[in-house]
């Protein structure tokens, strides 16, 4: 599925003198991982709330699989599956019967249900325990309950709030592979919000970044990072002096050098060859132990786009 | 939606009954209140159980009291626990979602009336044998359907309560002053009547036109119902439910 899944135009959401969403124009294509990015409050959850049809926009406009999800919100959300901001278990019932519930909703017949509830369970390594208490587990098993809430009547497109948010790291590696596994099994459309940058680099083919419900980048992480920042040259070793650092800053292709403890970062103008300054290095007497050639990370890209847009 | 309606009804009673952390103790407590009713009372009252209407008139305000804890928890308690938005993000319709929540309340505690009155015959019949007794049909009748619109009225109340109250227990201690002031005190008021007054008032009953009263309260009662279901079908919406 290639087509266009989720399409936003100028989509504005104000709550009284609070601007929530402002004109947000987003695409997403169908069959990806799309990641929306930003800080606590910069208006994601909103977002998934006004695609889903849950509130209406102030103003502009959103389809969502090619329907206008307020005027048409019970097919759009036939269509999606959602893990919102909390995972919205009922603790006092067993996790069969949390599946079982929204499997009804879903409008499944009795075998489809046991089958489809015993496949995700199964698939989830939760079908042992599926007669427990929902209020006896832990959050990492009821994150992967939730996402097979999500899964049940295998949803064309499907809203990820923050779904790995409060997790330990390992819980939350295991839940972004099982993720991932599932997705690829079901071939799902995943829109999913996170702060979590290594996770949206690890997931996502595309991002978008919003602070203050304003777009600030588009594209895909290594886009958004080439975007964000040059590469960079490190240098470890002996002889890192004062005339060593500032010969350096003299060359073409340097935009910057910078001396640290143990080494050199020198800020390059454009992916070069960098071969012409180690050798100026090394005839400089320079003894080096170690080069890395390093480019502006995910996260670092976001951190100097929030700033950017921050200091404008 | 009939099918939506009853999905809910049964999830609803479901986690009523586990509410205490097992079916058992869930089944107890309904137990608990079949005995009260069905057992207990007439037993204190013996045959006047089933002669004397203002009896079960008076502690029908029981079941009716179970609307309410279940009302409050299925709206205002699913909001606070985080499950409500996510039922909202479903496809179910808002009026399905609705239903379900007063339908469980208001056939529980029904349910609960209906088969405590059944068994408070059995028992006036076994406890004090004399020739075969029931209610005068036309006052069971009655209280039935008084208990199943008044039930419908509270949890309504309870639904309008609850979507302004930001816990459950906020919302059932609103609702315990309403119930109090439309209910309680004005039974509780008549219970403690002096005898003659009470024995006029019952026998007034007995000479009233039964079938013009009841008509003029269910005409009142379905009135108010059918008021409240449209300003709580008008207020559930999701637009009203999902905050900032």
């Amino acid at each position: 599925m290639n087509s266009t899944v989720i399409q936003t135009q100028q989509l504005t959401r104000d709550f009284g003198s609070l601007r929530a969403v402002d004109h947000l124009t987003l695409e997403v294509t169908g069959g990806q991982i799309f990641g929306l990015l930003g800080p606590n409050g910069a208006g994601k959850t909103t977002t998934i709330r006004l695609l889903l049809g849950l509130l209406p926009p102030t103003s502009g406009q959103v389809r969502v699989l090619g329907m206008d999800p307020l005027q048409q919100g019970e097919a759009v959300r036939s269509r999606c599956g959602a893990l919102l901001e909390h995972a919205g278990l009922y603790e006092r019932l067993n996790a069969e019967d949390n599946l079982d519930f929204y499997a009804r909703i879903w409008r499944m017949d009795a075998p489809a249900r046991k089958k489809r509830i015993q496949q995700l369970l199964e698939g989830l390594g939760l079908w042992e325990r599926r007669k427990e208490t929902v209020a006896e587990w832990s959050r990492g098993m009821k994150q992967k309950l939730a996402i097979a809430r999500v899964l049940l009547h295998r949803p064309q497109l499907i809203f990820l709030d923050e779904p790995t948010a409060g997790l330990d790291v390992p819980t939350a590696a295991a839940l972004r592979e099982d993720l991932l596994r599932l997705v690829a099994q079901e071939g799902a459309t995943i829109f999913l919000t996170t702060h979590n940058l290594s996770e949206a680099e690890k997931l996502c083919a595309q991002v978008a970044v919003i602070r203050q419900g304003q777009l600030l980048a588009l594209g895909s992480p290594q886009e958004l990072r080439a975007r964000a920042g040059r590469p960079r040259l490190q240098i470890f070793g002996r002889g890192l002096d004062d005339h060593v650092l500032a010969s350096l800053s003299h060359q073409p292709g340097v935009n910057g050098v910078q001396r640290f403890n143990d080494h050199l970062e020198i800020d390059l103008k454009e992916p070069t060859d960098t071969s012409a300054l180690i050798k100026l290095l090394v005839e400089q007497g320079v003894h080096i132990e170690e080069v890395r050639k390093s480019s502006v990370s995910l996260e670092e890209a976001f951190l100097s786009m929030l700033e950017e847009n921050h200091v404008h | 939606m009939f099918t939506d309606v009853l999905t809910i009804i049964s999830k609803e009673w479901k986690e009523m009954f586990m509410a205490r952390g097992s079916l058992r103790s869930g089944l107890f407590s309904m137990l608990i209140m079949v005995g009260l009713l069905g057992i207990f009372m007439p037993l204190q009252n013996g045959r006047d159980w089933l002669n004397n209407p203002l009896l079960i008139l008076i502690w029908s305000w029981v079941p009716v009291l179970i609307t309410l804890s279940m009302v409050t928890d299925s709206i205002a308690g699913e909001r606070e626990r985080h499950t409500l938005e996510t039922l909202l993000a479903s496809r179910l319709p808002e009026a399905a979602i609705l239903l379900g929540k007063i339908g469980a309340a208001v056939f529980y505690a029904w349910g609960i009336m209906l088969a405590s009155l059944l068994l408070g015959a059995v028992t006036i019949n076994l406890a004090f044998p004399a020739s075969p007794a029931f209610y005068d049909l036309q006052v069971f009748g009655g209280v039935l359907v008084f208990s199943l619109l008044t039930s419908w009225l509270f949890s309504s109340i309870g639904v309008l309560v609850s979507l302004h109250s930001k816990t459950a227990r906020q919302a059932y201690q609103k609702m315990s002053v309403v119930f109090l002031l439309l209910w309680f005190i004005p039974m509780l008021v008549i219970q403690f009547l002096p005898q003659e007054i009470k024995a006029g008032l019952s026998a007034r009953l007995m000479t009233l036109d039964l079938n013009a009263a009841l008509t003029l309260g269910l005409v009142i009662l379905l009135t108010a119902d059918a008021a409240l279901l449209l300003v709580c079908l008008n207020r559930f919406q999701r637009r009203h439910l999902i905050g900032l």
